[in-house]
């Protein structure tokens, strides 16, 4: 080939080729496909294909009766599931016009915030993981377990717990629950401050999450995230601050938020909001009115008078809406569910945008998703 | 003793091999016990005492499984790859004095011929990348390829500043240079390169990447690219592989422990022996393993610029600076 034949780069076809990560694929952390176009190691495109996981759980609140509906909240998101059953239980104790006792409502907060940081420790664990560090992941567990131990003395499960009841909660926690939190929230601030020591502050990590994965402001707008995502875009926004619900208005605390949009300021909001929900726990076992768990005026068979009716709570990963309307039967009419991840995800493909594929998969851990939540 | 040369090369290659093998089994077991201690659980514990006979239990499983070569895939290469990553670990191992008497082949272009037979390690790598037909695997061997790139220079650079200062390529001659009381090893030759600390440090981390360890271990970065190139291996092909990295590993440490760390010498200048080796050798073999289970992966361009922007410049500077300090002395 003599010189002038040699062809410019620039007139080249655009070689691409397809790249499958998962269904099966250990970044993914779950059932989540992404059909990701490559150029060499950058992603021209990635897409999210979901529903492997699909288990129609919108419909079936539309088949079973109110009560029956609650134990499918917390299979929505598996690892945050008290939000979620907070969610439900207060929408339908809104529509139906149920009283909690206040006793009740600071277990919820209490509980909430627990599974709130054993929810994040899961998600510091898997994200190392995805970033080809190990050890903190088994650190993490440790932790977790700790929480799982505690809550499981109290609501009989260590994951899709269904504590939360129409009224109140199921089980009044004992002195040993109180005792066993106060020793845990003491022993995780040092903790803490190890993973910072240990993680945080790591060369590789920082180079890893500092500028990379950008996402702004406008776009969490654009597609409805929520959670530590939006944080990490530098907005505070936070159901349990701007439409406060629960008790979360008698107490202190502080909504973490980064400006700089990257991996890192998501990772330091997640680290922030675990410091927040020890506060949070600390200032609500300070508080805990006596009294009932149970409210006295929950009917037998519950059916509450027709009409539309929605509850948002801050859950581990985002803005969870429970949206119900009810005929006055038995059973709901329409369970509408709104979950984080969802919205999570969508950005994902304009974010991750002429990445390269480790740091489109850092982006990716930086989203926390659960896949069952995408699919619900 | 005066064996017959042919005699005392059987014994040897059959030592060698044994070496490795136990080398590469046992040093699994060592890194699963280790790096449960990291993590504050106790490692394998079932089979024998103290999990001892996982390995072999192991090593049983793998050699019971098929060997399955995916349809497209190159039938002549795959097979071959494993083969190739394991006997450049065995050769180089050849030239290593593990004492003064304990060495397979005494010759005096030793260093050459460790990183002429350790750099086929690489091409076997991506042989089997290739080889796979798989896109995880193609690209996880163009991975291998430029990182071997990258990290040779630096590498090289630093073993030519210790040529200068040795100036000999025979390593027995390089270990025995350096008897005597510790001062006297290598890595503490301040008067040739006030810096010598620092290019061991680079020599290090070049052996991390060569050996595709963590941080460095792109070729099997897990969470991006599944197993890498061994993505498609199954059985004892994947097991070749794994105990190639671990061969290397030893054949890297090794050669760390003979070039700064005065090999089989004692390090209080009395007692010298293969037990000094062999304590060198491990001790940084652990240092591997600890790297790993503390450190998160890094990316790749990051790792490709650590290479061209500060390892080869610093190693550069070390080079010319050995240079003028050996001129003025």
């Amino acid at each position: 080939m003599s010189a002038s034949e040699v062809i410019p780069a620039s007139d080249k076809p655009q070689e691409t080729f397809v790249l499958n990560v998962g269904p099966q694929h250990p970044a993914t952390h779950g059932v989540l496909r992404l059909k990701m176009t490559m150029d060499g190691e950058y992603v021209a495109r990635a897409e999210p294909v979901c529903g492997y996981i699909h288990r129609m759980h919108e419909k079936m609140g539309e088949n079973r009766t109110w009560a029956q509906f609650l134990p499918n909240t917390g299979r929505i998101d598996y690892l945050a599931a008290m939000a979620y059953n907070h969610a439900y239980v207060a929408a339908v104790e809104r529509a139906a016009k149920i009283e909690v006792p206040p006793r009740a409502e600071y277990i919820r907060v209490i509980t909430s915030e627990l599974n709130r940081i054993s929810s994040h420790l899961v998600w510091f664990g898997a994200f190392l993981l995805d970033l080809g560090g190990f050890t903190p992941l088994l650190y993490a567990f440790d932790d977790r377990e700790k929480i799982l131990d505690l809550l499981e003395a109290i609501t009989g499960s260590r994951l899709t717990y269904c504590y939360y009841r129409f009224g109140g909660v199921c089980n009044d926690i004992d002195a040993d629950f109180i005792r066993g939190v106060r020793e845990f929230v003491a022993g995780m601030r040092p903790r803490l401050k190890m993973y910072h020591t240990l993680v945080t502050e790591n060369v590789i990590l920082r180079r890893r999450l500092v500028g990379i994965g950008y996402i702004g402001r406008e776009m969490c707008r654009k597609y409805g995230a929520t959670g530590p995502v939006i944080r990490g875009a530098g907005v505070a926004y936070d159901v349990r601050k701007v439409e406060p619900y629960s008790v979360y208005r008698d107490l202190n605390f502080d909504i973490p938020a980064f400006p700089e949009g990257d991996c890192m300021a998501r990772y330091r909001v997640r680290m922030e909001e675990i410091e927040q929900s020890l506060r949070i726990i600390e200032q609500g076992l300070d508080k805990l009115p006596d009294g009932p768990v149970m409210g006295g005026n929950v009917p037998r068979v519950l059916k509450p008078p027709a009409g539309d009716c929605c509850f948002a709570v801050e859950a581990a990963r985002g803005r969870f809406l429970v949206r119900i309307i009810s005929d006055n039967k038995e059973i709901p009419y329409r369970v509408r569910l709104r979950t984080p991840c969802f919205c999570n995800l969508s950005l994902f493909e304009e974010a991750s945008a002429g990445m390269m594929l480790p740091d489109a998969l850092a982006l990716l851990g930086s989203l926390d998703l659960v896949i069952p939540d995408i699919d619900r | 003793m005066d064996f017959p040369e042919p005699i005392r090369l059987l014994a040897f290659l059959l030592g060698m091999m044994a070496f490795v093998a136990v080398n590469a089994a046992y040093l699994v077991w060592a890194e699963r016990k280790g790096a449960g201690r990291f993590q504050r659980r106790p490692g394998p514990t079932e089979v024998g005492w103290a999990g001892l006979l996982q390995p072999v239990a192991d090593g049983i499983k793998l050699i019971s499984k098929q060997v399955i070569v995916p349809p497209g895939a190159d039938p002549i290469l795959f097979r071959v790859a494993p083969l190739l990553v394991m006997a450049p670990a065995m050769m180089t191992l050849a030239v290593i004095p593990f004492s003064e008497t304990l060495v397979g082949r005494d010759i005096n272009v030793g260093l050459v011929f460790v990183f002429a037979f350790g750099a086929i390690n690489v091409m076997a790598i991506m042989m089997g990348g290739w080889a796979s037909r798989n896109k995880y695997a193609i690209i996880s061997a163009a991975r291998v390829v430029s990182q071997d790139v990258a990290y040779e220079i630096p590498m090289l650079l630093v073993v030519i500043t210790l040529l200068m200062v040795t100036g000999t390529m025979n390593l027995n001659e390089i270990v025995q240079q350096q008897a005597g009381w510790f001062w006297h090893w290598n890595l503490f030759r301040l008067d040739v390169n006030p810096l010598m600390p620092v290019t061991f440090i680079i020599f290090f981390i070049c052996m991390l990447a060569e050996t595709n360890r963590a941080p460095f271990d792109m070729a099997e970065a897990e969470s991006e690219l599944v197993a890498g190139a061994f993505t498609e291996y199954a059985g004892m092909g994947f097991g070749v592989f794994f105990m190639a990295e671990y061969a290397n590993i030893v054949v890297g440490c090794s050669l760390a422990t003979v070039l700064f760390l005065g090999g089989w010498q004692s390090p209080f200048g009395v007692g010298s022996g293969v037990i000094w080796f062999l304590l060198k050798m491990y001790a940084l073999v652990f240092t591997v393993i600890w790297v790993r289970w503390t450190f998160p992966r890094t990316q790749f361009y990051s790792l490709l610029n650590l290479s061209w922007k500060i390892l080869i410049p610093i190693s550069m500077v070390t080079l010319v600076l050995t240079c003028i300090l050996l001129k003025l002395t």
